[in-house]
């Protein structure tokens, strides 16, 4: 809950700061995903701390030196919002006069992302790829048994009791999925691209599997095809950049991949931003699939040792009755 | 004369603050959102930066001139979905210490790990 408010404050003061694509996506990533994989993470590993043996004076202190050394740093740091300051004389100034000419997006994050930066961009999104594939080995588990009718029903009758909850969520999936699209393809005019849609297209899902279970929603997407579908993201990125160099170019370089530079370049963006987004979005959802198996799994196991003890209990009274 | 300089003491605050819950906490899910909060300190630190002062955002339009750095909202915006991801990865890895150990507490962890090395 409060990550979810730190999110989407932290979004606002983007806003603040004329950043408007880091604001979008720390409004989708910070106030949806992340709350959301802390509160799993909470409910597997037990919400109560271990009460402290040590003091933490010595922490304090440490933190405090290295606060105040810092902030004597700051001390020869340019002004706040000072235009000569050295950040602004280097690369900047050629994003944001030539960018136009050159690429011709209007939005320059978007054209420092998907062009200038692309293979800085190719990187960040080979992380992606790795830290999901990190999540799959260490969460992922062996074809879970079939559940027990009754058990099933229960889940059924509760996702029944939040009626209006389920209602407004059905009619607003659909529309959440669009926007995302939106977000996706309306990229290079105004703020948004592949990171945001791929995280706004996984938060709509994850609002599915959590009206209406997570094996129901395993039913509608396949998780291996999810699991196809980031490698696909990642190699269609790749694929641009060497169609680039066969057509005579550097790896990713889209000039070459139309007769005109300019819409080269625009099919290049939109290709890979596509990639970005499908990738986000496959990783994002197969890191929810497997936290939310995985809890789902260790409740059926408390539960199974609870009837099991009950069993036990039951037994040692029958025990106890009969010798009586 | 150094109150210009507000926005990075802001991210020195935010940044100690995370460090703190980093090295003070036992828990391990505590000092992951610790992390968290040194990460979003980071993020503030290259946004403030890349602001210009009457500038607007980086998207062309008629009639404006200034425009606010798009490099470090570029370096961000990629740093933000990368950094939920490897969250996403330290929890898992949270997750199995639990299944494996029982518990999250850092020196409870340490306690067995002495403990299986003295019996070997």
């Amino acid at each position: 809950m409060l990550t979810g408010i730190y999110g989407l404050l932290s979004a606002c003061f983007f806003v603040v700061l004329d950043a408007v694509d880091v604001a979008f996506t720390e409004a989708s990533v910070g106030a949806g995903i992340s709350g959301l994989l802390m509160l799993a993470a909470i409910t597997i590993t037990g919400r109560k701390e271990a009460p402290k043996r040590h003091k933490p004076f010595l922490a304090l202190f440490v933190v405090l030196v290295t606060g105040s050394m810092l902030i004597y740093g700051t001390l020869d740091m340019p002004y706040f919002g000072d235009p000569e300051a050295p950040v602004h004389q280097h690369v900047a100034p050629r994003y944001i006069h030539d960018s136009m000419e050159e690429v011709g997006v209007p939005n320059i994050v978007t054209s420092v992302l998907g062009s200038y930066r692309a293979f800085d961009t190719l990187g960040e999104v080979a992380v992606i790829f790795t830290a999901g594939i990190g999540v799959l080995s260490l969460l992922s588990l062996p074809r879970r048994r079939k559940k027990i009718k009754s058990e099933e029903a229960t889940e059924e009758q509760m996702h029944e009791r939040h009626m209006v909850v389920r209602i407004v969520s059905k009619a607003l999936i659909p529309f959440i999925l669009l926007f995302a699209l939106y977000v996706q393809f309306h990229g290079d005019f105004g703020p948004g691209g592949g990171f945001q849609a791929g995280v706004i297209f996984a938060a709509a899902i994850i609002l599915y599997t959590m009206l209406f279970g997570l094996d129901t929603a395993k039913k509608v997407f396949n998780p291996a095809l999810i699991q196809l579908l980031a490698a696909v993201g990642l190699l269609l990125y790749a694929c641009v950049g060497v169609v680039s160099m066969l057509n005579g170019a550097n790896f990713l370089d889209y000039n070459v991949l139309a007769d005109d530079p300019v819409s080269g370049q625009h099919i290049g963006i939109l290709l890979i931003e596509l990639g970005v987004g499908i990738t986000v979005a496959s990783v994002m959802l197969s890191i929810f699939f497997n936290f939310d198996g995985r809890r789902q799994a260790q409740a059926e196991i408390q539960a199974e040792k609870q009837q099991s003890e009950q069993e036990q209990k039951l037994k040692g009274e029958q025990d106890v009755s009969r010798t009586l | 004369m150094f109150l210009g300089l507000y926005n990075y003491w802001i991210v020195v605050l935010l940044m100690m603050i995370g460090f703190y819950i980093v090295i003070a906490h036992g828990n391990l899910v505590k000092k992951l959102v610790g992390l968290t909060i040194f990460q979003t300190s980071v993020f503030i630190f290259y946004i403030t930066v890349g602001m210009v002062e009457r500038g607007s955002a980086p998207i062309i339009a008629e009639g404006i001139s200034d425009y606010s750095n798009p490099l470090p909202h570029v370096l961000i915006l990629t740093a933000i979905v990368v950094g939920i991801a490897t969250t996403a990865l330290g929890l898992a890895l949270v997750i199995r210490i639990k299944e494996a150990y029982g518990c999250v507490e850092e020196d409870e962890i340490q306690k067995q790990d002495q403990l299986s090395e003295d019996e070997s």
